[in-house]
């Protein structure tokens, strides 16, 4: 048994590679993820990534903003020192619409990048994680986990049917820390 | 570098054929509006027949802003080299073409209406301007300078007049295209709206302070004319989602999918908040500053008789959107898209009345068959006029330089 953790296939071109992921699922192989420098269309229905969950976080930070931008208003301009301006009551809601939002949408925003660099493990001081490093410049990346599909012969064949450039057997997940 | 590789066999010179229930529909609303607006005018009170021209003035504003958000609509996609609408262009170039017919329209209205004294009573009536006249008015007499009949009439003909002229020559364009082919057609057509759009922009909001704010013309709003190009825009691209539904349903159209039905969805809602962006800061700004001459306005609207229909505006142009369309597989689905731009319509035909109406009949104010009697009138004629220019041409424009990335358009 070799100690061989991914199988990744590497492409030139970006239709070789969608034909080399419908060649490996046609023979039940399953795929790890696609690595691509550039957006493909049709990518995820096809690997059927789940949609991003992104907007949930979303959600929840441009709440905890509307809270506390109205929690800010309400306790300045009402509780803590209200005053007369202009004769409007002393919790005037019209005037409290643009500051709310404002720091509704800031807390969504930031939160927003916030969840995503910490979803994608993007801090200061952390390697990135990459399982090739060619991805990134001009090479469409398919890999599938060595372990969970046992046929690496079959596996091979079919890539390079496909079209693939190369064939790496890695050992080691990530590259990057190299 | 392609990474599509479908053969599509999309029949492009497939042409809708207008006929059958669509057509005798639309004849039978415009009967039905003539007949409600012959009721109203040939009224034996003075109020009714004012309530009717308010509702012409209306129906006919409603009427060319739709139009001229179709022409808008193509200037913009040929001004940003846009590929996902070249598929459905061929409903706003529709609704283009027949912006002259719309503005003549207008024009007639506006033109009655100041001859009769039904509009524009407030700035155009006897002694306005004369300080030796009791019916002095020295608001009035400021603004005249600006705000006087013939000005009011060469304004209303240049701007619409402009508009027409673009909107016209934008969509003959296209269909000189699908005949000659080459890329003269898109490329004089880029050049062209890129004129017409700076005009636009500039002119509308001084076209929306004459036909519509000139009828309370003591009050003044800058942001009125933003806030009337917002309900156009938004009202435009619900009309043209309305088409291209029931284009769809009835079997036209297969080359547009529910990825171009998405981002029409993704205008409609953006812009709705748009709306209520302009529409909260002309209101919130009045509020809170509190000064007399800028609260008669919203004083106004404010009455019981009023009130209601003000808040309910905001309730379908503001929440409705916000909470239907917020869901991406709403903006991908027929019927919810197609709710949601009915809705909008109504809901921007009640932004209209909540504008024309407090100025106009105020609060002998109704909501009866004159009312929806020249709604369905007009609803008709448009059908009938933009349906009929549509059946004249194939619906994609198969020589469109952009037509094959419509196509492969994926969101």
């Amino acid at each position: 048994m070799s100690n061989t953790k991914y199988i990744l296939g590497s492409f030139a071109d970006p239709d070789e590679m969608m034909d080399g992921i419908d060649r490996l699922q046609a023979n039940n192989i399953s795929i790890y993820d696609c690595f691509t420098p550039m957006p493909i269309h049709g990518i995820e229905a096809k690997l059927g990534v789940k949609p991003s969950r992104l907007p949930i976080a979303a959600f929840c930070f441009g709440g905890l903003g509307l809270m506390l931008g109205f929690s800010l208003l309400y306790f300045t301009m009402s509780y803590d020192w209200p005053m007369n301006i202009g004769g409007k009551p002393s919790m005037p809601l019209p005037n409290f619409v643009p500051v709310t939002f404002e720091v509704t949408i800031l807390l969504c925003a930031l939160g927003m990048v916030a969840t995503f660099f910490f979803r994608n493990h993007l801090f200061p001081g952390r390697a990135p994680r990459v399982m090739d490093l060619r991805a990134t410049d001009d090479r469409f990346i398919i890999a599938i986990d060595a372990r969970d599909n046992a046929n690496h012969e079959l596996i091979d064949n079919l890539l390079k049917e496909a079209g693939a450039v190369e064939v790496k057997y890695n050992e080691r997940k990530y590259v990057s820390y190299e | 570098m392609g990474t599509h590789n479908h053969h599509h066999d999309y029949n492009f010179s497939e042409q809708y054929t207008f006929a059958g229930t669509a057509k005798v529909f639309s004849l039978v609303a415009i009967v039905l509006g003539i007949a409600a607006v012959a009721f109203g005018m040939l009224s034996s009170e003075h109020i009714i027949v004012e309530r009717t021209y308010a509702n012409l003035l209306l129906m006919g504003y409603y009427f060319t802003c739709v139009c001229a958000a179709g022409a808008f609509f193509v200037a913009l996609q040929l001004v940003t080299q846009s590929a996902w609408s070249a598929g459905l262009i061929r409903i706003p170039q529709a609704m283009a073409s027949i912006l002259p017919i719309a503005s003549l329209v207008l024009l007639l209205i506006v033109g009655l209406g100041l001859y009769t004294h039904n509009l524009y009573h407030h700035w155009h009536a006897e002694g306005l301007t004369d300080p030796n006249s009791p019916n002095y008015d020295a608001l009035v007499a400021g603004k005249a300078a600006f705000l006087n009949v013939p000005g009011f009439l060469i304004r209303q003909i240049l701007f619409m007049g402009t508009y027409s002229i673009f909107a016209f020559i934008l969509a003959k364009l296209s269909y000189n295209e699908d005949l000659q082919g080459g890329l003269t057609s898109y490329k004089k057509g880029f050049k062209l709206s890129a004129i017409f759009l700076v005009i636009f922009g500039f002119t509308t909001p001084i076209w929306s302070f004459d036909t519509i704010m000139s009828l309370e013309a003591h009050w003044f709003s800058t942001m009125f004319g933003w806030y009337n190009f917002a309900a156009m825009w938004v009202s435009g691209l619900c009309v043209i989602t309305v088409i291209l539904i029931l284009l769809k349903k009835a079997g036209y159209m297969a080359w547009v999918n529910e990825n171009h039905l998405h981002d029409l969805g993704k205008l409609i809602f953006g812009f709705s908040i748009f709306w209520t962006y302009v529409w909260f800061a002309q209101f919130m700004l009045i509020y809170y500053s509190n000064i007399p001459e800028e609260t008669v306005y919203f004083y106004k609207r404010f009455e019981p008789e009023y009130k209601l229909w003000f808040w309910l505006s905001i309730v379908i142009n503001f929440v409705a959107p916000l909470l239907l369309l917020v869901d991406r597989d709403a903006k991908r689905k027929q019927n919810a898209m197609l709710f949601v731009a009915i809705l909008l319509l109504c809901g921007h035909w009640l932004d209209y009345y909540i504008m024309v109406m407090p100025g106009t009949v105020d609060t002998e104010r109704g909501f009866g068959i004159i009312e929806v009697g020249t709604a369905i009138g007009f609803c008709g004629l448009f059908t009938f006029l933009v349906m009929t220019k549509l059946s004249k041409h194939a619906l994609a424009p198969k020589n469109h330089p952009f037509l094959d990335e419509s196509l492969h358009h994926q969101i």
